[in-house]
């Protein structure tokens, strides 16, 4: 990728910077994208349409009318509030997930950086959030936020060690932290013949594994039923209830970048990340990005189809099925993948 | 960017207190509501909580109240009430102006014919429907349950076709009136019914399916805001918030008004099924069934209606009841609506008191929620089934 930028860009600063901001790029027409899937998601499985006016074709230019809107918006920041973690709050939230996306293989053709030890960085960089959701919830000055915050702090504290057992567990199996390489482990048709080489398919225990990783990521990127940080029928907001205009936009779009983050992160572990899920039919590092950037959005999909569905835990329920239930089942399952591992 | 020079009220915090295992904690009072998402209108509920958990909350009222007793004490006509009867309890408007309307031909000793009372039934109980499946939606929705919400809301829409026909109004109708109604059902009334009956009896078990039984649900209702029999009617508490203690108490069996005691209908109480007896999963399902008793009525009264019959042949020309007064209670979805009017022999009424179940129902808030969450204070909020229409006047 560098070099092909190099081929057609004066070397140096401009390059890397073009490079840097490619996941920016990415991340942003993401969110664009999917608060617009969100809504109409939400629409039909509500048995009603979603946007429909805007821009003309199904309302898809719902979401840049919004934003428009919310730049116009006045930034409120309370009297009473700290303002300088106010207004930081929202920017370290968002420069945290979009970190992460720097030890992310986007395709064979791209990754940010090849740092050995990715998934390792990717898990500290989001630690960040709840630092930042912290940060907001104190600087508001609000008791609401405060509680989200706390609410929060406890939350990702507690789901962080699920997520990291079960990514430790798949660690087992690769033998490496880069994800890069972990993309490259699963390239083929290996199993049963027709069965691609993807790290789900390796044994019965990556499946538990799969969806061990998938409920704790649920609650790491705040999404229904764990959305307890702004959980708007019990907090008002949450940490977000004193945010308003871009400030408040910031955190909505890092709540999208965390889901696309932590969903790429499973494809990438768990369904062969930019592999053709056809062996070497349309495969190359342009089809690897888009096959990359579809098994996310399929996962971002399931957590809206979640979202639209369930009912929300209360804060003691969600420590419960943390603390009781997938925390015991992740290391359990991080012995019979080791046992398996040890066997085959 | 603006910076918004007035300086708010500081912060305060009670005393530490001891919290029972020799670490002291500090109590915060919190302000739910009168905005807030979940209070059901402008409720202001004022908890002290320690971390999250309530240990007290009072309840605060009175941010919706329109003077409605002065109101029709200076309307100078009975029949100018009933507007405002609607929107006490703007959700059931029906059921309340059928008890205004009884309590008066109570008071003149008038009687309407047959087809009043069926369309009045009927109209009666469509309410009911359409008023357990907003307290229903929305009590998913407290729960974080946004969908079960709009697939109530759908339902609820095609009740309010039928009443925009009727009436010409979708929420607050002006309907019932005094001896009759305001106008006959159109033609196509039977039909349209019969359909929706026909319609909605499996989305209850969708319902059911989609939000009753769903594990997260049931964990965050079960066991939560245990209101025992015995205390629900120390309170005064009615409706299906007491039916939902296991107390059989409806009015339409127990103190049969209108032609009530014309059908075959269960008074659903509370079995405490998923947890214990009088939780809040108690208070919800007893709703949910209750619109499938509200079924029943609605397909016996549409069988035995007469086809027959001027609606509005009973309804006096100058309405000037008898001195003297009248208690009357109707049974509405939120529980025993009473009507005390005194009349002076003249034209506008001396005094109208309503006994508004929400109301008297708000007034068990503080019992049941100490020791709960934030979050569960929202279950019983919305268990309770407030109007604050109603609760306010």
């Amino acid at each position: 990728m560098q070099q092909f930028l190099e081929s057609f860009l004066p070397a140096g600063p401009l390059v890397v910077f073009v490079f840097s901001i490619i996941p920016l790029m990415i991340i942003l027409v993401y969110a664009l994208f999917a608060i617009w899937l969100e809504r109409k998601v939400a629409g039909h499985i509500q048995d009603r349409l979603g946007p429909m006016v805007t821009g003309g074709w199904h309302g898809w230019s719902q979401t840049i009318a919004d934003l428009l809107k919310m730049i116009q918006k006045e930034d409120i920041v309370p009297a009473k509030a700290d303002r300088f973690l106010f207004k930081m709050a929202p920017f370290i939230a968002f420069a945290a997930s979009y970190a992460a996306f720097v030890a992310i293989p986007f395709s064979s053709g791209y990754i940010g950086s090849m740092i050995d030890i990715g998934v390792f960085y990717i898990v500290a960089i989001t630690s960040l959030l709840s630092v930042s959701i912290i940060m907001a919830g104190w600087a508001s000055n609000n008791k609401w936020s405060l509680l989200g915050a706390m609410r929060t702090a406890a939350q990702t504290v507690s789901y962080e060690v699920p997520t990291v057992v079960t990514i430790l567990s798949v660690i087992i199996v690769t033998g490496t932290l880069n994800l890069m390489e972990v993309t490259e482990m699963q390239t083929g048709n290996a199993f049963l013949g027709f069965l691609p080489n993807w790290l789900i398919f390796h044994s019965p225990f990556m499946v538990i594994a799969f969806v061990l990783f998938f409920i704790a990521s649920l609650a790491e990127s705040h999404r229904v039923p764990f959305d307890l940080p702004e959980s708007e029928s019990e907090l008002v907001g949450g940490y977000q209830t004193e945010y308003s205009g871009m400030r408040w936009g910031l955190f909505m779009l890092t709540e999208y970048a965390d889901m696309l983050l932590l969903s790429l992160v499973g494809a990438t572990l768990f369904f062969g990340g930019w592999n053709s899920p056809f062996g070497s039919f349309m495969d190359g590092p342009v089809w690897g990005a888009f096959w990359m950037l579809l098994k996310g959005m399929l996962l971002v999909f399931v957590m809206m189809w979640l979202r639209w569905t369930l009912p929300r835990l209360r804060v003691d329920q969600l420590m419960n099925l943390c603390w009781k239930y997938l925390i015991p089942l992740s290391f359990v399952n991080l012995v019979l993948i080791a046992l398996w591992e040890l066997i085959f | 960017m603006t910076n918004v020079k007035e300086k708010g009220p500081e912060v305060t915090f009670t005393e530490p207190v001891e919290s029972g295992n020799g670490m002291k904690t500090q109590e915060m009072v919190i302000n739910m509501g009168p905005q807030h998402p979940s209070t059901h209108g402008v409720l202001r509920m004022e908890l002290t909580l320690d971390g999250e958990i309530v240990t007290r909350a009072v309840p605060h009222i009175g941010y919706l109240h329109r003077c409605f007793e002065k109101h029709s004490e200076a309307m100078n006509d009975y029949t100018k009430v009933i507007p405002y009867v609607d929107r006490m309890d703007y959700v059931a408007a029906m059921n309340n102006e059928l008890g205004y309307a009884i309590a008066m031909e109570r008071l003149m000793g008038i009687e309407v014919n047959e087809r009043v009372e069926y369309v009045r039934v009927i109209m009666a109980e469509l309410q009911r429907i359409a008023s357990h499946l907003l307290a229903v939606g929305t009590f998913g929705l407290d729960i974080g349950a946004f969908t079960p919400f709009l697939y109530c809301f759908i339902e609820r829409e095609k009740i309010l076709d039928i009443f925009e026909k009727a009436s010409g109004a979708r929420l607050l109708y002006n309907y019932i009136w005094i001896g009759g109604l305001m106008n006959d059902v159109p033609a196509d009334f039977k039909t349209d019914t019969a359909a929706f009956v026909k319609s909605f009896r499996p989305k209850i078990k969708e319902l059911n399916d989609l939000l009753s039984n769903n594990k997260i649900f049931v964990d965050r209702t079960a066991n939560i805001g245990v209101l025992p029999a015995q205390v629900a009617v120390n309170y005064g508490v009615s409706g299906p918030s007491l039916r939902g203690s296991g107390f059989k108490w409806d009015l339409r069996k127990d103190d049969p008004y209108s032609i009530y005691d014309r059908f075959e209908f269960d008074v659903i109480v509370g079995n405490g099924e998923m947890g214990t007896l009088g939780d809040c999963w108690d208070r919800y399902i007893v709703r949910v069934w209750e619109m499938e008793e509200s079924l029943k009525i609605i397909e016996q009264a549409l069988d035995q209606m007469p086809e027959e019959g001027d609606v509005q042949e009973s309804i006096p020309k100058k309405i000037r009841p008898p001195a003297g007064e009248i208690y009357c209670r109707t049974e509405t979805p939120r529980g025993e609506l009473g009507y005390y009017i005194i009349s002076d022999k003249s034209t506008t009424p001396y005094r109208v008191k309503v006994r508004a179940p929400s109301f008297v129902n708000l007034s068990v808030l503080p019992a049941i929620s100490v020791g709960a969450m934030v979050a569960d204070m929202v279950a019983i909020i919305g268990s309770i089934d407030i109007v604050l229409g109603e609760v306010d006047r």
